[in-house]
Parts: structure tokens; C-alpha cells; sequence
């Protein structure tokens, strides 16, 4: 048996991988294919589900009604809207994060070495408050009678300027501001790990071939860190489309994503036939994005960081 | 060309993106010794000891002085029960995921076995779809499961299977063991299999051979894990959010919990012991690595 | 004790290529290493020399065929249960542990006592003259120092047979020298069977009793390093070690151990030396080194001697290196510069004619393949 064991590598490796792969199957894909049985189903009238197979759900996602006969009478935006506004918010995120990200991380990369690793602790210490610590905080910025108005308050009146203060909490701003805040970090480590590896050399082969600081950006250093940024890109845009927490505190009842809506249905509303068809939307749509994404520019090795 | 120049755009960048992160975690601790009760609008620290008093919603007088809201903190028994709770599930899920995660990633790294591609595809799949169909996938499976086993060999209420500790603690096992896994993956890349050769050469057997040598070793990689594996799990909310049931409330829960409700300064005084606390754990670790290192 | 230290009896080693194919790494080997011995396997890279050398320490097992350590078949022993140690060519050291726990290691693997562990180590770092690093981490010596602390431990051990798998390579020139005549040195003092695997063939040359010369996993040619360079059995080794001229022929007649072969490129017959069985008519490769060409202006007799255009001259200190035109082949001739002068008439000018003498006894035949 043991000399068995010693001589087939395979055997070894399964047993190796064997709890892990228990795990990912049991808590990954069989939920994943129960949401799918489940968003065929029916809703109980006590909040449970009656398995059968319907495309209800997906129906009334798409904003149609089941037993309507006229697409065009009964059409409601509502859920499309949804699916949509997430879509872009999640798109308008990633690229601030990245433009707000991409200088940090190149600033980073370019200092001392000894001062490297305080940078990179600096952009981790917000990570290790809590993310709905991080939503509190600016829940406290943004308030009418907040930190932000307050101040701004104060300058007024050492100026001398009437001051309104501003509504800035529970708008679609608020919601944008809160998640780029809670996804900033995943964005600045894997472009600073990119843009760490590169060789020094590279700049002085590029100046010695004539390029100036702006052409080696754009020729050299941009292109040998895109994977940083696919990797950032996946680890931000992913998450943006299923967060219910940003916009629930900071967008009120303004701002209602996917994440609401699924949360709302298995909670609230109690329909987790319709909750789990919306979930298996965000994925595939998700799926989609990071799919086209990655095939275009890579699947980003600087995913671990 | 100096490697070190840089240009007056990334230096204002830099400094506004950091003050961009740092002031909200400012002001939350600022407000952790607000006199206002109602927390709305810094009123002032309190700066008096003395018995509790109050003017309105503003405390002029505590036990405590300025740290009042950190003393009424700790009579909060939720608070407490919640921190413990965060800090069980988060220990027990990292020893779980690292242990396993690092079985894993040998497996992956150093043998070959047929279903190989499958295993190593499944390991991204947290990583490309969003927390919250994960979540409620998994919340769907308990439920289901659970109220079948309930209703089926019909167990007494005080047997009957429900969310808690344990499903909070298996799902968070299965959203960081990927990480763990590709982690040490990382560091077994560039590891020389002579090490292991040399050990089994001068006569330790292949579990021997793993202790002494490759576990050391891959030791910083495995700590690395580790590390993203627990503020993964001190960080999650929304898994949390759906696995989690009566008596294994963490603090992100209550803390929401709290948000929906009234705001007291307690709760920024909580964030700040909480940052003081990851702070001091990871400068403590980073102490322990440069010894290592040194 | 059995005969040999190790043995190889038609081993053979088949690894699969990422193309789906398969490629026997070591072919069909059969190899005597004696109690005792300096051996080194010699060859370039892929030539199997490291796969037999693994074989016999276990990290691979063949795919068929038997190694044989003191006469016992090893079968699939593992690594921790064969009576040989291994010195890496990356010497992995233990980077975690200490030159001292490095040593102890494998002494702890075998339950040896602690306080004969301290001496034994003691005597082993003695040996390698390491003495007082006992300390250090191997990150903190230098790479001649990591050599000695891989040799050590696996020294310590005591084994039957020590394997080298290339430890010199990534030493500097000077230290690899330093370190040839000390490991030779060392083998003497502990009589353990060494068996040394290398690139370099002067390293071969000078530290082995005996060289197996691999090629594409077969072994071309067992012998001392005299028999290897001066008696090659084939024209791969003829060239592999050292470098020589070839000349094609066909036997004229055999006359007991010279022969007389008909060589167009000189279009003459010349007289050479034998070690196989040849018969008339059968063709032949002769082999002859460029230091054993005599070049002269005039010659005094004239066995196997042919007129002679110098082409091109290479002064290299301890030799002149002449590219001659003799009749229609291009030979290389080193000649030794026996005097020291700084007159140009003494060396060999481009372009001067000149005789080359191919003594018979220097002049080797040897199969075509």
C-alpha cells in the first residue's frame, strides 16, 4: 500500500487536492447549479421553492410578463434598467480606479527600495478595516451636516460666501465615490507588482534609443504593465457588479443595483426563484465582460498578489 | 537617467490618492471621541472625567474622559460576543484554508493526475464571479439540505440543523482557499526540487523530507496565504450576510446591523480599536518576518 | 563484498516528451564502477550522464534494466534507503538550516547519537577545512564554501559510493582548478567509490581512474583517461575528447596490428595502427591528434610523409597552431614551441611549404559507422 502510494505521483496529487476539490464542488458548483434549478422554479406562498421548470423569472427580467401577448404593451424597463445601471457603474469604477490607481502604483514602483514596502503597507491598511467600516466613514463624509459640508461651511464663512451645505449622501455619486474607494487597493497592488518587475534597463535601452520620458511611458513601461492591469481590472469590476452594501448605505433607496435586487428577493421580498435567475444574470453578464476582457488582453498573472 | 526621477504629475497624484484613503479612516476615528451622542456633526471631544453627564446629546462628563465611547464599548455585550465571533471564524478558516489551500498547491504544482485542469479552473472561479451569487448559491444549498435532513429523519428543534458558526466557517473556507492555493502556487514556481532530493538522499523519508525541508521553505509563501486568507475572511461581509444565523454575529453584521438603525459614536470607536488591533497584528508580523529575513 | 561498487546492467530510461513522443534518456547501459574508484560520466548535455547518475541515488528508477549498489539490486528503493549520497550541482543546501545542521541532517536521519553527531560533523567540516562556519547560514559563504559544506554532508555519512552530479560547474575557472585537485585529493584519503558526472573533459581527465564517454544515452567508450585520448574506440569519442583530424580510407592490407590504407585526400597509401579486426577492401576513418603531426621543414626519413602549405598560424603560448594544406586535406597541427625567441623565422609563417610527417604508431584507425 505504501509503496503503492510512494511510486504513482497521481494518486498522490488527488489525494493532495482532494479536500480543496471537495470544497470548491460542494460550496461553488453545486450551488451554482442549485441557483440554476432553483431560477426555473416557482415561488411558494411561504417564501419557499416549488421546483418545476419555468422561464418565469427570466421573463419577467427581461421586463416582459409571462402570459402577455404584446411585447411591446407590457414592457417594463425596471429590471433591464437595473442590469444596466450596475453594468455602468461598474465600468465607470474601474476606469477612475485605474487612472487614480496607475500613478500611485508608478510611484511606488519607482522609489527606494527600502521605502517600497511602507508605500505598499500604507495602501494596505485601509483593506484591513472592515469594508463596512469603510462605507461608515463616508457615510460620515458625506452627510448634509458631515465632515465634508463642515468644512466647507467653515471656508464659507471665513470668506464670507452664504453656504448651503451640499446633498451628497444617498446620490448616485455617493454610491460611484464609496465604491471606488472600496476597491482602490486590489487596483494599485497587481499594477505595482507588474510595474516592479520590469527591468531598469528597459528605460535606459528606451532613452538611449531616442524615446523621452513620455514615449518610454507610452512604448515601454504602459504595455509591460497591462497585465498588473487585468488582473486589478478583474479584481475590481467583478466585485463592483455584486456589492449591495455601497449603494444600500450610500445611495438609499436612489441607487438600486443587482446586488439589491437579489438581496431584496431573498430577504425582503422572499422570491429566491426570481433572486437566483438575477443572480445567474450577473454572473453570465459578468462572465461575459471578464471573458471578452481577458481574451483581448490576457488573463492577468498579477492576480495574486 | 536617474531611476528615481519622477515627474511632478505622479508626485501630486500620489499624494492625493493617499490623503483620498487616509482622510475617511481620519475622521472616522476623529468621531470615536465626539462629545455628540448623536455622532451627526463633530461637537468636540470630551475632554472632562468625572460621572456621567449630559447637555442635550453632548456628553460633557464621563468615567472615561475623551475615551468615553471606548468604555461604553466594552459594557456592550453584543460587541463583544460579535468580535469573538469574527475572530473564531476567521482563526478556524485560516488554519482550515491554509492547510488545505497548501496540499493544493503541491498537488497542482508537482504532480500530474487527470482532473488536473478541472481542479485548477475551479480554484479561479470565486475570483470571476461576483460574492453575491456565490453567496446566495451557498445559502440555497443549506437551506435545501438542511431543511431535508430537518424534516426527513425529523429532528427535535434543539438538533435541528441551522445557520451559524459552522456554515459561516465553511464558506469562508471555500472563498479563500483558492487564494491560498494560487498564493503558494506563486512560491512553489520557483522551487528547486533538489532541496527535496538531497533530504530523501541523505535518508529522510518523504513525510520527514516535507517537515524539515519543503515546509520551511515554503514557509513565507504559506504565511503569505495565510495572511490573505484571514483578512479576506476579517474583511467579508456579504458571505457572511447569507450564511450566517442567530448567535454568529460577526462584527461587518452588526456593525450593518447598526448602520440601518442609530449611529453612536460606539460604533467609530469600535472601527478604531479595530484598526489599532490589525495594525499592531501586522506590524507584529512584519517584525517577525524581517527577524526571519534578517 | 561484491565485485563492483555499482553496476548498471542494461538500463534503460524512457521519458515522455511534451510532443507525445518518448525518448530513451539513457539506452540500453551497462556500466562497472570498481570498489574504490575515481568514475566519471562524460559527455555533453542530454547525453544521459545525469539520468544513469539519478538512477543510481533513486530520484528516477529505469524503466528497465537493474542498478546494482555492492551487488544488490535496487529495484524502486527509494532515495533514503540506498547506501549513496549525492553532492548537487546546485549543491542545495538547506537554505533554513546551518552549515552545522546542513552536516547533521542526514546523521539525524539515521538516529546517530547527538554527541557522535558533534564529532562527526566536526571531523567532516575538519575535512573540508570549514572548520568555525559551523554557524553560518549558506546564504552567507561563498560558492567554493557552499561546495565544500554539500560535500561534507554528504560525506558524513559515510556512503559506499558518492555521487557528483557536475559540482564544479558553477565555480569560477580558477577555483574549479583548486577544487579538481582537492576533491581527488579527498577521494584518496576516504577510499569511498566517487562517481563524478561532467561536461568538462579536462576535468574527466585529469581527476578520473576511469571515463565512460556517453553520447544520446549509450556508452561510447570505458577507459582510463590514457585509453580514452590515445586509443579512442570510435570516431565520436576520437572527436568528442580532445580534437583530432579524420581521414577517410580503404584498407589495403592488414599486417598484424598495422594496416596499409589507401587515403584519397593524400592520394597515397599511409601505414597505421590497429585495434579491431579489419580485412582489406573495408573502409576506414583515421584519426590523428594535431600535436602528434610533426610539421618540418625537411625531412630527415620519410614514412607517411606528404608536402605541406602552411594556411593559417595561431601563436597560443605553450603551442603554434598551424592550419596546413597537406595534398588535399586540411589538417590542424599544434607544434610545441620548445624555444623561447622572439624571431619570426622560428614559428611557421603563412603561406610556407613545409612537410608533414603522420607517424604510423600516432596514426589510429578506426570503423566507420
Amino acid at each position: 500500500m505504501l509503496q503503492r502510494l510512494r511510486e504513482d505521483k497521481a494518486l498522490q496529487g488527488l489525494l493532495l487536492i482532494a479536500p480543496t476539490l471537495l470544497w470548491m464542488i460542494v460550496l461553488l458548483i453545486i450551488p451554482l447549479i442549485l441557483t440554476l434549478v432553483v431560477s426555473f422554479g416557482r415561488r411558494a406562498p411561504d417564501g419557499g421553492v416549488i421546483f418545476t421548470f419555468t422561464l418565469d423569472n427570466y421573463i419577467r427580467l427581461l421586463g416582459l410578463q409571462p402570459d402577455c401577448l404584446n411585447p411591446f404593451a407590457c414592457f417594463d424597463p425596471l429590471y433591464v434598467s437595473i442590469l444596466f445601471r450596475s453594468l455602468s457603474l461598474a465600468f465607470n469604477t474601474t476606469v477612475i480606479v485605474i487612472l487614480l490607481a496607475y500613478p500611485l502604483a508608478y510611484f511606488i514602483a519607482r522609489a527606494p527600495h527600502e521605502r517600497r514596502n511602507t508605500f505598499l503597507f500604507l495602501v494596505l491598511v485601509p483593506l484591513w478595516t472592515n469594508f463596512v467600516i469603510r462605507v461608515y466613514a463616508w457615510m460620515m463624509l458625506l452627510r448634509t451636516q458631515g465632515a465634508i459640508n463642515g468644512v466647507l461651511g467653515w471656508l464659507a464663512g471665513l470668506l464670507g460666501i452664504p453656504f448651503t451645505p451640499l446633498e451628497m449622501l444617498y446620490t448616485p455619486g455617493a454610491v460611484l465615490v464609496g465604491m471606488v474607494y472600496e476597491f482602490l487597493p486590489f487596483m494599485i497592488l497587481p499594477i505595482y507588482t507588474s510595474l516592479e518587475k520590469i527591468d531598469p534597463s528597459l528605460y535606459e535601452a528606451a532613452a538611449d534609443l531616442g524615446a523621452n520620458a513620455l514615449k518610454t511611458f507610452w512604448r515601454v513601461t504602459l504595455p509591460l504593465s497591462l497585465p498588473g492591469v487585468v488582473a486589478g481590472t478583474i479584481l475590481v469590476f467583478v466585485p463592483v457588479m455584486g456589492t449591495f452594501v455601497v449603494s444600500d448605505l450610500l445611495g438609499g433607496k436612489q441607487v438600486i443595483l443587482v446586488g439589491n435586487l437579489i438581496q431584496r428577493q431573498f430577504l425582503d421580498a422572499r422570491d429566491p426563484t426570481f433572486g437566483s435567475a438575477a443572480s445567474l444574470v450577473l454572473m453570465v453578464l459578468t462572465l461575459i465582460v471578464t471573458l471578452f476582457y481577458t481574451r483581448k488582453f490576457g488573463f492577468g498573472k498579477e492576480i495574486v498578489v | 537617467m536617474n531611476p528615481h526621477r519622477r515627474s511632478p504629475f505622479v508626485v501630486v497624484m500620489t499624494v492625493l490618492v493617499f490623503l483620498f484613503l487616509y482622510v475617511p479612516i481620519f475622521v472616522l476615528v476623529l468621531y470615536s471621541f465626539n462629545a455628540s451622542r448623536t455622532n451627526v456633526t463633530f461637537e468636540g471631544f470630551i475632554t472632562a472625567f468625572g460621572p456621567l453627564q449630559m447637555q442635550g446629546s453632548l456628553v460633557v462628563q464621563s468615567p472615561c474622559g475623551p475615551f468615553h465611547w471606548f468604555c461604553d464599548l466594552t459594557r456592550n455585550q453584543e460587541v463583544m460576543t460579535a468580535a469573538r465571533n469574527t475572530l473564531t471564524i476567521a482563526f478556524v478558516s485560516t488554519l482550515i484554508s491554509t492547510l488545505i489551500g497548501t496540499m493544493a498547491a503541491i498537488a497542482l504544482q508537482r504532480h500530474e493526475f487527470k482532473i488536473k485542469p478541472f481542479a485548477q479552473l475551479s480554484l479561479y472561479i470565486p475570483i470571476v464571479i461576483p460574492e453575491i451569487v456565490m453567496g446566495i448559491g451557498i445559502l440555497t444549498l443549506f437551506s435545501q439540505v438542511f431543511t431535508w435532513v430537518n424534516t426527513t429523519f425529523n429532528l427535535p428543534p434543539d438538533l435541528r440543523l441551522t445557520l451559524g458558526m459552522g456554515t459561516v466557517i465553511v464558506s469562508h473556507i471555500a472563498f479563500s482557499v483558492p487564494f491560498v492555493t494560487l498564493v503558494v502556487q506563486a512560491r512553489l514556481q520557483g522551487f528547486d526540487p533538489s532541496y527535496e532530493e538531497a533530504a530523501m538522499d541523505l535518508g529522510a523519508n518523504e513525510l520527514v523530507t516535507f517537515w524539515r525541508v519543503t515546509l520551511p521553505m515554503l514557509l513565507p509563501g504559506v504565511l503569505s496565504g495565510a495572511l490573505l486568507a484571514f483578512t479576506l475572511s476579517l474583511d467579508d461581509f456579504v458571505i457572511t450576510f447569507f450564511t450566517t444565523g442567530p448567535g454568529a454575529t460577526t462584527l461587518p453584521i452588526y456593525v450593518y446591523g447598526l448602520l440601518r438603525r442609530i449611529i453612536t459614536p460606539q460604533v467609530n470607536a469600535l472601527s478604531t480599536v479595530w484598526i489599532l488591533i490589525v495594525l499592531a497584528a501586522v506590524f507584529l508580523i512584519q517584525r517577525l518576518e524581517n527577524r526571519e529575513r534578517a | 563484498m561484491s565485485v563492483y561498487a555499482v553496476e548498471l546492467r542494461d538500463v534503460v530510461k524512457t521519458f515522455h516528451t511534451p510532443e507525445g513522443g518518448t525518448i530513451n534518456a539513457v539506452d540500453h547501459v551497462d556500466m562497472q564502477i570498481r570498489h574504490g574508484e575515481f568514475f566519471s560520466m562524460l559527455g555533453s548535455s542530454g547525453c544521459g550522464k545525469t539520468t544513469s547518475l539519478r538512477m543510481i541515488a533513486g530520484f528516477e528508477w529505469p524503466t528497465s534494466g537493474e542498478v546494482f549498489i555492492d551487488g544488490e539490486p535496487q529495484g524502486h528503493k527509494p532515495p533514503f534507503q540506498r547506501k549513496v549520497n549525492t553532492v548537487f550541482q546546485s549543491y542545495a543546501l538547506f537554505q533554513h538550516m546551518t552549515v552545522f545542521q546542513n552536516v547533521a541532517f542526514g546523521l539525524e536521519m539515521d538516529k546517530v547519537p547527538p554527541e557522535e553527531i558533534k564529532r562527526r560533523v566536526g571531523e567532516a567540516l575538519a575535512m573540508v577545512k570549514l572548520t568555525g562556519l559551523e554557524k553560518r547560514y549558506p546564504r552567507q559563504l561563498s560558492g567554493g564554501q557552499q561546495q565544500r559544506v554539500a560535500l561534507a554532508r554528504a560525506l558524513v555519512k559515510r556512503p559506499k559510493v558518492l555521487l557528483l552530479d557536475e559540482p564544479l560547474g558553477a565555480l569560477d575557472l580558477k577555483l574549479r582548478k583548486e577544487m579538481q585537485l582537492e576533491l581527488k585529493t579527498l577521494q584518496r584519503e576516504v577510499g569511498i567509490t566517487f562517481v563524478f558526472v561532467t561536461h568538462d573533459q579536462e576535468e574527466a581527465l585529469s581527476m578520473s581512474d576511469r571515463i565512460a564517454v556517453m553520447s544520446y544515452g549509450k556508452v561510447m567508450q570505458v577507459g582510463t583517461p590514457v585509453e580514452i585520448y590515445e586509443r579512442p574506440r570510435n570516431k565520436f569519442v576520437a572527436d568528442f575528447i580532445g580534437e583530432t583530424n579524420l581521414l577517410d580510407g580503404t584498407v589495403r592490407s592488414v599486417d598484424g596490428n598495422s594496416l596499409t590504407v589507401f587515403v584519397p585526400a593524400l592520394n597515397a597509401e599511409v601505414r597505421a595502427l590497429h585495434q579491431g579486426a579489419f580485412h582489406a577492401g573495408q573502409e576506414v576513418s583515421l584519426s590523428i591528434r594535431p600535436e602528434k603531426i610533426r610539421l618540418v621543414e625537411k625531412p630527415t626519413e620519410c614514412a607517411n610523409c606528404f608536402p605541406a602549405q602552411v594556411k593559417q598560424v595561431a601563436y597560443i603560448g605553450a603551442d603554434t597552431r598551424v592550419i596546413a594544406q597537406v595534398v588535399q586535406a586540411q589538417l590542424r597541427v599544434w607544434e610545441q614551441n620548445m624555444v623561447s625567441t622572439l624571431d619570426p623565422d622560428a614559428y611557421f609563417q603563412q603561406n610556407e611549404q613545409a612537410w608533414a610527417l603522420l607517424p604510423p604508431e600516432n596514426l589510429l584507425a578506426l570503423p566507420v559507422e
